[in-house]
């Protein structure tokens, strides 16, 4: 069974972002990047599988500049097989990357695809039904549990009110939720040996997707920051306030 | 302008989040329409009916809608979306599954999770789980966008009489079925629709210290959330989980109890009216974002409130 892993570079989960001087996009000068984490956990259940015998082969691709082999190599590193980098100088949308995904998967034609449920950068939680929408294939979104099973895999997916499993015929698209698994460390012999695996390029044009923009963005802006309000000193003080100064008690 | 607004119900009643949705609706202005897809809905096929800001109902009540499974549901949506230029649903779990897998069956890129109307084809929303409001235009000719239901007032739902019409097409795609579901059952208010909500955080140190805040909640009416570190720790199940990923939430009063305000945490619940803290730890990053800051320790804390109230 061969697996195809999309990730995503984005600015590191630890970075405090903030709007450029023009306020016209997210500053990402000197910023550091790194493997979208969700991603990071779309790769880790990939490698179990392969651990597990389910699956033989796992492709990390992604959609982006060419500073993306970088989070290409982290995914070899981590188990990936072999990569593919689908080069674009501009940023890309979450209707532009799954049609990419699209091309991809034609040409190496998986039986999973996995990736995040999002990216933490523009929050969109598209890409991945997006993708199954175009290939007319099942979905398993917000994934917490998967086993593959003959033809078909088990899907348990976290939703609002609690967890839902579903059955998707074979092929489908996963995307993990937080609780999936926790990603593991690539070790220093891994992360020399991923410089060995092969990593391919290639462009938008080449796979015949239209990537141009749907979507401008005019600005970016800080959210209303709330001020901090008063400590009180005991439990009383506490009810007193809620009950005659906010008056959200009775 | 002609908008088309996708229900979220559970077969038998609408969800509050829809009438979200329908007031983003009427500040895009023009036509309204709701699509209630189910399986024997027909108690929210009515409910939707008597909401007064819409035309008609469009409702569709076929075994293929039942769990509403992406697959099946997606395709009804696109099939009848023509003449519309808006397709909006409130940002919950079943409409993030299904709205981008209709964008693109149109051929257009969604927008996510908008938090306010600017004008018919510019909106706000969050980006860096809400740490950047970020103003994006689209200039595709279908509007496909779900609504960040706190951040907009509900509509009033009855006062009207729309007519129905009934989608007799309905297909099972055959991909996908239902297997099974752990659906959290509790007497207390629904997290999102609740006027208070008590949380606690890693702080609470066990699932069975939650007690503690259940007593609080039912003295006040409230709804219990958790911190994703006490989903994490297997505290409390998923669906309590209050922030970025999980719930968002903007009751009238937030009781964060042991939770240190991640930034994770904070996007889910900073635009709670009023919001108290409750931590032992005076620096923690949650006493920034509160009204009512105690420095305490939760279990003496909160058995004094609990008497207090």
């Amino acid at each position: 069974m061969k697996i195809l892993v999309a990730v995503k570079r984005v600015v590191d989960y630890n970075v405090k972002v903030r709007p450029n001087s023009d306020s016209s996009d997210v500053e990402l000068a000197n910023v550091k990047m790194s493997v979208n984490p969700f991603c990071e956990i779309a790769v880790e259940e990939a490698v179990r599988l392969k651990e597990k015998g389910i699956a033989t082969e796992i492709i990390a691709v992604t959609i982006g500049t060419v500073q993306s082999q970088e989070q290409l190599r982290t995914c070899l590193a981590l188990g990936a097989d072999r990569a593919i980098l689908v080069e674009t100088d501009i940023p890309v949308e979450p209707l532009a990357v799954a049609k990419c995904l699209k091309a991809v998967y034609e040409e190496e034609q998986p039986d999973i695809v996995l990736m995040g449920k999002q990216a933490i950068d523009g929050d969109n939680n598209q890409t991945g039904q997006m993708l199954a929408s175009m290939l007319g294939c099942a979905q398993g979104t917000f994934a917490s549990e998967v086993s593959v099973e003959e033809g078909s895999i088990a899907v348990t997916r976290e939703i609002d009110g609690g967890l839902q499993t579903l059955s998707l015929k074979l092929p489908a698209v996963i995307t993990t939720d937080l609780r999936l698994n926790e990603p593991r460390y690539a070790s220093l012999p891994n992360i020399m040996k991923a410089k060995q695996k092969p990593l391919a390029t290639r462009s938008a044009e080449e796979l015949g997707v239209d990537v141009s923009p749907r979507t401008q963005l005019l600005g970016v802006e800080l959210p209303a920051q709330r001020q901090a309000g008063i400590k009180v000193n005991d439990v009383a003080q506490l009810v007193d306030k809620l009950k005659n100064e906010a008056k959200v008690i009775s | 302008m002609s908008i088309l607004v996708i229900a979220e119900h559970n077969n038998q009643q609408l969800n509050p989040a829809t009438l979200s949705a329908l007031a983003a609706a009427v500040e895009l202005g023009g036509d309204i329409d709701l699509m209630v897809a189910g399986s024997g809905c027909q108690a929210a096929i009515d409910q939707a009916s008597q909401i007064a800001c819409i035309t008609k109902v469009i409702a569709a009540d076929h075994s293929a809608c039942e769990h509403f499974l992406a697959e099946n549901i997606a395709p009804l949506i696109a099939d009848n979306a023509s003449g519309y230029t808006h397709i909006l649903a409130a940002a919950t779990t079943t409409a993030k599954n299904i709205m981008p897998r209709v964008a693109a069956l149109l051929d257009v890129q969604a927008i996510s999770d908008i938090s306010a109307v600017i004008s018919e084809n510019t909106f706000k929303r969050p980006i860096y789980a809400g740490n950047l409001i970020a103003t994006v235009q689209s200039n595709d000719a279908v509007k496909v966008i779900t609504v960040r239901a706190t951040a907009f007032d509900a509509v009033e739902a009855t006062g009207g009489s729309a007519t129905v019409e009934t989608l007799e097409s309905v297909n099972d795609m055959g991909i996908s079925s239902f297997a099974s579901e752990q659906l959290a059952e509790s007497d207390r208010p629904e997290l999102t629709a609740a006027s208070i909500v008590v949380s606690g955080g890693r702080g609470m140190a066990s699932g069975d210290n939650f007690d503690l805040l259940y007593r609080i909640a039912d003295k006040l009416g409230a709804a219990v959330g958790a911190s994703r570190a006490a989903v994490d720790a297997e505290f409390v199940p998923n669906d309590m989980q209050v922030g970025q990923t999980g719930k968002i939430v903007a009751p009238d009063l937030y009781i964060a109890v042991g939770i240190s305000g991640a930034i994770q945490h904070l996007a889910g619940m900073k635009e709670s009216k009023v919001i108290v803290a409750i931590n032992k730890d005076e620096e923690a990053p949650i006493f920034s974002i509160a009204d009512y800051g105690l420095v305490a320790d939760l279990f003496t804390a909160l058995p004094e409130l609990e008497s207090k109230l």
